[in-house]
């Protein structure tokens, strides 16, 4: 049972459109799902023969119960896991595929992690492929440079996406610019994974969102997952792609859960926004931890005020699918960005300003950037909260401005 | 000392000096070097007791849901007291987010300690007033302040200052730790870098910063470097005490490596069951800090049984009221976010403030300001 809005904590099933023994595709409606705020159609996170179906209709259970059960073509099935362990199993599955992939990084090892989202790596592969390396950042990110011209497929991580700013040298000058400097005789082919964002209460220092940093650099590809099932996918990409790519985690969303196949590999793309939900007012863009806000947003929209809006998870911000955002707001002539990043130079600002450029005409009204101010992130946690974009600003701003 | 890729224990250094003046059984020692007639042992084990009291009390009030997270001191008492008395009040601090005994040393009150790690303030106390900078966590950095606020005293031309950092074993991994060791040096810079080397960094053993004893990584960059029984109060005070008065008089730079023990978690968040053996701690607590204080001091009949009674009242009374404080600790006003973000206002700056001036009151009268 997905979590349909923020203060939702149980739905009922109100129909099935599928029946045990049908095939069906991810994506394809599977049911419906009634709250006592809205009632929405629920998309198959995979495809495959529904194999069972454990809530009847009618019947009302809480969130993150198993409504079905899904047996994927080849033969596995989909289970709920959180976001933190899907990065431990992005990082196995690509080990386990590829011996050239090396996993380096400060407590990633014996501790399994400080979000404990690598547990399991260490016993798995071995100190000589899963390595608790020096505090050094600046080396973390160097060495992996350094192996990755070997030809390794290095996965670094920095602990927190803030510390980024002790070792950029090394990124932004450095592995950025290799494959451009060298004729395209070098290739870096490695990934940094970090936690990033707020939501924690770990303060100015350890809460930042700093997507756009990377986003600045040419010659780095940016994405940030939303869920588990696109942790792995992402994750998969971004070991196989050719270019060094920053893969930010979201700390607040480590706790939550989604559907992934139990067994088979799970890939994705870089470059592919993911639309979540489709409607003719308005266009709201979302990133990582904003995502589910933006969902029940839309959800409150609709239920309350008969606004019904399309939202997009953006997942990677370079490459950028312009063409979905762009056929999106063509739609709907109205574009909101909710981003977590402090106002200037956001992630938003860049994508308003290609549709400022590129599909002016479409729009019926002013882009509008729901951002948290420009001001570093306080630790106390009302103070916090009330500075990200939460589901009721989000919900205000749209409505306020398609009134 | 041997290093491996996987599982490494902590090896004790045998071939290496530590300077000691009080044994883990609580017997005096001399040291030529150091020697030591004008100190308040009853003074530093009070100090140290009352520290304890503090950290105890901030782990249960994490525990209860009062603070957000807590990095304790536990073990760490001797050094921290034994180097923040040997501070003369000119003399500057720059401290990690452990640093929790230099802090009572240099009379900040613990409440605002708490403060920080409940998230109701971003610093809180004035570092110049109590020549005690804020809390550092982002690993190292304060290494490089100290040496640049060390070069300012020396272009202040003032011969009775000079500057400690604090750091730990994982931070001397850190580029920025030994950037600060070479600018120190060349510059003959008056700063002591005060290691505590807990032997842990969160889940990393020493044997994963370093393969020599750290003080000895002093002599590479030019200055002398010293290893502390970091349990011991006195050597601790004594050496650190030393090497600032070095320092002030323009001899540059020294490192000590106060060998110590992180006797608890890293943080209230981590669980370090999952990467030590319970052995070890064993092993230190037959070292710890406090325990060889009471014992010399009553077998060299220096305190009655009634000294130990009013110190532990005193403590309780001192939990007690850092407790109260901090359940009674106001949140801050939300406006107060907008404030000192920058030295005056900039129209960006001030469109937002009034824009969220406006969301708070859509909440109601003056919600939450
Ligand atoms: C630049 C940077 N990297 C990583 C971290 C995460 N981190 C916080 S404490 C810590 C370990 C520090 O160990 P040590 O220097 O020995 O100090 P201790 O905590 O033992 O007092 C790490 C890696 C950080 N805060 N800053
Ligand atoms: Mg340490």
């Amino acid at each position: 049972m997905p979590r349909m809005g923020e203060t939702v904590d149980s739905g009922t099933v109100n129909e099935w459109f599928k029946q045990v023994g049908d095939q069906v595709a991810e994506g394809e409606p599977l049911l419906e799902i009634g709250t006592d705020k809205v009632d929405t159609e629920v998309p198959a996170p995979a495809s495959g023969t529904l194999a069972e179906i454990r809530v009847q209709e009618g019947e009302t259970v809480p969130v993150a119960t198993v409504l079905a059960v899904i047996k994927l073509q080849n033969g596995g099935v989909v289970s709920v896991i959180t976001y933190r362990e899907a990065a431990a199993r992005g990082i196995a599955q690509e080990m386990r595929r590829d011996p050239d992939v090396i996993f380096l990084g400060e407590d990633i090892a014996a501790a399994g992690g400080v979000f404990k989202a690598t547990v399991g790596l260490l016993e798995e592969f071995g100190p000589r492929r899963v390595i608790d390396t020096p505090i050094s950042e600046q080396a973390i990110l160097g060495a992996a440079t350094g192996a990755a011209m070997t030809g390794l497929r290095p996965i670094a991580e920095i602990m927190f996406s803030d510390f980024f700013a002790v070792c950029w040298d090394l990124v932004a000058n450095e592995m950025a610019k290799i494959r451009y400097m060298s004729d395209g005789q070098l290739t870096l082919p490695l990934v940094i994974r970090c936690a990033n964002g707020a939501g924690v209460r770990f303060g100015a220092q350890h809460s930042q969102s700093v997507e756009n940093w990377a986003m600045a650099v040419p010659g780095l590809k940016v994405v940030a997952p939303s869920n588990p099932r696109d942790v792995i996918g992402l994750l998969a990409a971004a070991v196989r792609d050719p270019d060094p790519v920053i893969f930010f985690e979201h700390k607040a969303l480590y706790a939550t859960k989604g559907e992934v196949p139990d067994s088979g590999e799970v890939t994705g793309e870089l470059g592919r926004a993911s639309v979540l939900r489709s409607g003719g007012d308005a266009t709201i863009l979302a990133l990582a931890a904003m995502v589910p806000r933006a969902q029940a947003a839309a959800q409150r929209l609709s239920a309350d005020h008969g606004i019904e809006a399309t939202v997009i998870d953006v997942r990677s911000l370079v490459p950028l699918d312009t063409r979905t955002i762009l056929g999106s707001v063509a739609e709907t002539g109205r574009l909101f960005t909710v981003e977590e990043n402090p106002r200037l130079c956001g992630w938003g600002a860049e994508i308003v300003s290609i549709v400022a450029e590129e599909a002016f005409g479409a729009l019926s009204g002013p882009a509008i950037r729901i951002t948290t101010p420009h001001i570093p992130l306080p630790a106390a946690d009302r103070l916090e909260d009330h500075l990200l974009p939460s589901v009721d600003r989000i919900t205000e701003t749209v409505r306020k401005a398609l009134d | 000392m041997t290093v491996e890729t996987g599982v490494v224990t902590t090896v004790v250094p045998q071939d290496t000096e530590l300077i000691q003046l009080l044994t883990p059984e609580g017997e005096r020692t001399g040291h030529p070097d150091y020697p030591l007639d004008d100190v308040d042992l009853k003074g530093l084990y009070r100090d140290m007791v009352l520290v304890r009291r503090i950290d105890t009390e901030a782990i249960s009030l994490q525990r209860q849901g009062e603070l957000g997270i807590w990095a304790s001191l536990l073990g760490q008492e001797a050094a921290q007291i034994g180097s923040g008395r040997a501070l003369s009040p000119k003399d500057m601090a720059f401290p990690t987010y452990r640093e929790h005994g230099v802090a009572w040393c240099r009379g900040v009150d613990p409440v605002k300690l708490l403060e920080l790690y409940r998230g109701v303030s971003h610093g809180g106390w004035n570092p110049e007033e109590h020549k005690f900078q804020l809390y550092t966590i982002v690993i190292g950095a304060q290494t490089l302040h100290a040496t640049g606020y060390a070069m300012g005293i020396q272009r202040d031309g003032a011969d009775d200052e000079a500057v400690i950092v604090y750091f730990g074993d994982g931070a001397t991994s850190q580029g920025d730790v030994n950037e600060a060791f070479i600018w120190a040096s060349v510059f003959n810079a008056p700063v002591v870098f005060f290691c505590q080397n807990n032997q842990w960094a969160i889940s990393e053993p020493l044997e994963r910063q370093s393969r020599i004893p750290l003080y000895q990584r002093a002599r590479g960059f030019g200055f002398p470097g010293v290893r502390v029984d970091g349990n011991d109060v006195l050597a601790c005070y004594a050496v650190t005490r030393k090497a600032l008065r070095a320092a002030r008089e323009g001899q540059g730079p020294t490192l000590i490596e106060a060998f110590t023990y992180r006797m608890g978690a890293h943080t209230t968040t981590d669980d370090p069951t999952r990467y030590r053996l319970a052995s070890e701690l064993e092993t230190w607590k037959l070292r710890d800090p406090i325990e060889r204080v009471k014992s010399y001091l009553i077998r060299s009949g220096q305190a009655e049984p009634s000294f130990f009674d009013e110190i532990d009242a005193e403590a309780k009374r001192v939990g007690g009221r850092v407790r109260e404080a901090c359940r009674t600790m106001p949140d801050p006003a939300p406006m107060a976010l907008f404030d000192h973000v920058y030295a005056g206002q900039n129209r960006i700056l001030a469109g937002e403030r009034q824009r969220y001036a406006e969301y708070l009151d859509s909440f109601g009268e003056g919600a939450g300001r």
